[in-house]
């Protein structure tokens, strides 16, 4: 966007009056503020007894987890194009022939090293399968770095405790289309 | 001399040149995208890609434009051709093509092991066009096939017929065939005659998409991910080009690099599989010392010194330089066992011998000599020891007691060298033995070190043909192991790393016959004897 565009609308800055070069009502009102706080309802949320509402769980970008196809297998056919766009290259997938007559590849080791990861939510941008998601859970911890890489098993587990509250992305192109199909996302409305 | 106009660039061809207007085109630095051409194989003029406008240009400057597109893979470009290929007519047309060719094709990248390097792709983003009418098809997953020694994802064949004409004109084969009728055509092979021949996995290079698969690189890398370094292939003494493609010190294929003097386009199965060797946890690692019953592990630093001053107390001494050396390696080794004694016995190793050379149709040829450098070893033998002693001479010298101390390069695969002969070895004063995987030998060697494999090293190889190829390492090798030329470098008592460069300037100068390469080694080699004279 050039600095001329239209869109743009540029603000300037009020000049200061007598008030504001004076400090004393800025002052005023800000200790107001803070005593308004001190008397009203509180905010804080006495974390990790009292949780956060996530406005939009779908939205939050939380720790992963890998999706399964309808046959309760893992959705992922081992693209490596999440791992490509990583940006932080905390994904390592080891690919290897499908043991399904009906699907070609998949995953046969996949990590995320959660210690690693920034939370950008690239590699589910990326993913052509919606095999790989962000939830809304944010609590992670662990007693070790190596727990804290998290294999195919532990990813699947988190899809396994949040598909409820958090249905798949593409769970209603998948109705439409077979689950063998390796790109069963949006991609009907893309030119080829 | 002849003259053509190319997007309005004139470049000369040469009298005895024959062309097609795609090669003629790539000297102009245009490029034109073809789908069934190939370099090395017989135009059929098919897939209709290389569409281009042609036409002629008369003496008085006059152009006359050709009323139809043609294949620019069946145009012979003479005097006074003119061709146009960005003209709207020409990207129409290859928009065509590819929409065509995508109408039925599966589209399964994120799955296909070509993507990254696959021509649909490619030509898809540069030529094909942004709103494709194939709304209704969704996206599927190819059929697979297996051909025998490799596999065919038969829905992303585009039916160039490269495959069917490489088993045709270069193996001579005649495995693949084009099967079926029009939309319903097919690449296969006859019932009980499987696509089997050493020079099957060139098919899968050749294949402009991901049709067909190599099973030994299937799914094990997406191409992206590996770095290519020029090579070259020690498997046999015909000393192909090769691409190692690796991944964080991984090789995970090898591929053919064109090289017109050497192997062309191909290279045979045996040097393209050749690189589980590498990575094989067999391997001899680290460098231990044996006296009477003790092993004792060495540390590197320092250990030239320590060699050096062993082969020196050790009395007469001899070394055995493998095949598998390259010119450096081999010439710093006789240099620093003939310093330290200058009536040192230096003998080539076992020159391994599989059969007969294998010829085919296309020219190709696997030599019997199952070893890169026995030729260069050779030379600098011929030089240094004034003449080529073999392996069986020297073991019996050493029978004999002829020799107290000797230093054995390896390099080979396992089972080089049996008990019986190993044995003779034992009434040495000291053995230095450097091999990639334990032997009989190595196990009983005073000195035993680790030894590089050959995408490890640095240094030249003489083929067959004198053709003298110059590599870099393409991966480091695994802890433990330092290369022949480091630890010959220091033990030649040269300051700094090993310069494999420099050693060879140095060799060059030295013996006559490797004169030519003090120059500059193109990428395609040197041929040392016809550049003799020079
Ligand atoms: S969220 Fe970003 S950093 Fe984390 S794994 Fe995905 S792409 Fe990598
Ligand atoms: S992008 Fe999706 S399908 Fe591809 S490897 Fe990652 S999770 Fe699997
Ligand atoms: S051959 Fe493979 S990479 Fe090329 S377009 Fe088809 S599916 Fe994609
Ligand atoms: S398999 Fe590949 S090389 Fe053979 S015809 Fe099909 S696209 Fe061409
Ligand atoms: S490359 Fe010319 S028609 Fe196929």
């Amino acid at each position: 966007m050039k600095s001329d565009d239209k869109s743009i609308k540029w603000v300037e800055e009020p000049p200061l009056g007598l008030a504001g070069r004076s400090y004393v009502p800025l002052l005023v009102g800000g200790i107001t503020t803070t005593l308004k706080h001190l008397a009203g309802p509180k905010m804080t949320v006495e974390s990790p007894e009292q949780r956060h509402a996530i406005v939009d769980p779908l939205g939050y970008r939380g720790v992963h987890r890998l999706n399964r196809d309808a046959q309760g297998r893992v959705k992922c056919v081992a693209c490596f194009l999440c791992a490509t766009a990583c940006p932080a290259h905390c994904i390592d997938i080891v690919a290897a022939e499908s043991p399904w007559p009906d699907r070609e590849k998949y995953p046969e080791s996949f990590t995320i090293d959660e210690l690693r990861c920034i939370f950008c939510g690239m590699c589910e941008e990326a993913c052509p399968v919606d095999a790989i998601e962000l939830t809304s859970l944010y609590d992670l911890s662990g007693k070790s770095r190596e727990e804290m890489i998290f294999d195919k098993a532990k990813l699947l587990s988190v899809y396994d405790q949040t598909k409820d509250a958090e249905p798949m992305r593409s769970a209603q192109a998948d109705r439409a289309t077979d689950s063998a199909c390796p790109d069963s996302g949006e991609r009907g409305e893309e030119p080829i | 001399m002849a003259t053509v106009l190319i997007d309005g660039t004139e470049i000369e061809i040469g009298d005895g040149e024959r062309l097609n207007a795609i090669e003629a085109a790539a000297r102009a630095g245009v490029s034109i995208p073809y789908y069934c051409w190939h370099p090395g194989l017989s135009v059929v003029g098919s897939c209709r890609m290389c569409l281009v406008e042609a036409g002629t240009r008369d003496a008085a400057g006059r152009i006359q434009m050709g009323p139809k597109l043609v294949p620019a893979c069946n145009t012979l470009v003479r005097d006074g051709t003119v061709l146009v290929t960005q003209s709207e007519k020409v990207q129409q047309a290859r928009a065509m093509v590819e929409e065509g060719l995508l109408l039925r094709h599966p589209i399964d990248c994120p799955i296909c092991d070509k993507a990254g390097e696959c021509l649909l792709q490619d030509y898809y983003f540069e030529y094909g066009q942004a709103d494709g009418r194939r709304a209704d098809i969704r996206p599927f997953t190819s059929r697979r096939r297996d051909l025998g020694d490799v596999a065919l994802f038969v829905d992303r064949c585009i039916l160039c017929t490269r495959c069917v004409r490489f088993v045709r004109e270069v193996s001579g084969t005649n495995e693949l065939l084009v099967s079926g009728r029009a939309t319903g055509e097919e690449i296969d092979v006859f019932p009980g005659f499987p696509l089997a021949n050493k020079l099957s996995g060139n098919v899968v290079d050749l294949c402009p998409v991901g049709a067909l698969a190599d099973k030994d690189f299937l799914y094990r890398q997406r191409v992206w991910f590996m770095r290519s370094h020029p090579g070259v292939c020690t498997r046999c003494a015909s000393g192909c080009s090769i691409w190692i493609d690796e991944n964080q010190d991984r090789i995970h294929r090898i591929r053919p690099r064109e090289n017109p003097h050497v192997n062309r386009w191909w290279i045979c199965n045996d040097g393209r599989y050749d690189y589980p060797h590498v990575h094989n946890p067999a391997r001899l690692v680290g460098a231990r010392q044996r006296k009477g019953g003790d092993t004792r592990e060495l540390d590197f630093t320092g250990l030239a010194g320590q060699l050096r001053a062993a082969l020196r107390q050790a009395g007469r001494l001899g070394a055995v330089l493998s095949p598998f050396l390259t010119l450096q390696e081999a010439y710093l080794l006789a240099g620093t066992i003939r310093q330290l004694d200058p009536q040192a016995l230096l003998a080539l190793g076992p020159v391994p011998l599989a059969g007969e050379d294998e010829r085919y149709p296309g020219g190709f040829t696997i030599s019997k000599e199952k070893c890169p450098n026995r030729f260069g070893v050779e030379r600098i033998l011929g030089r240094m020891a004034g003449g080529v002693i073999r392996f069986d001479h020297f073991v019996e010298q050493v029978a004999q007691g002829a020799i107290a101390g000797a230093w054995v390069s390896g390099g080979y695969r396992q089972g080089w060298i049996d008990e019986a002969t190993a044995a003779k070895f034992e009434q040495l004063r000291l053995l230095v033995v450097q091999d990639l995987f334990p032997s009989p030998l190595s196990q009983r060697a005073t000195y035993e070190l680790g030894g590089a494999a050959f995408a490890e090293r640095d240094g030249s190889y003489v083929n067959r043909q004198h053709r003298l190829q110059s590599v870099a390492w393409a991966i480091r090798p695994p802890a433990g192991v330092r290369t022949e030329g480091s630890i010959l470098w220091e033990l030649a008592g040269r300051a700094g790393l090993y310069d494999a460069a420099a050693t060879l300037r140095e060799l060059a100068a030295e013996i006559p016959f490797f004169h030519p390469a003090l120059g500059t080694i193109p990428e395609t080699g040197l041929d040392l004897l016809v550049n003799q004279i020079a």
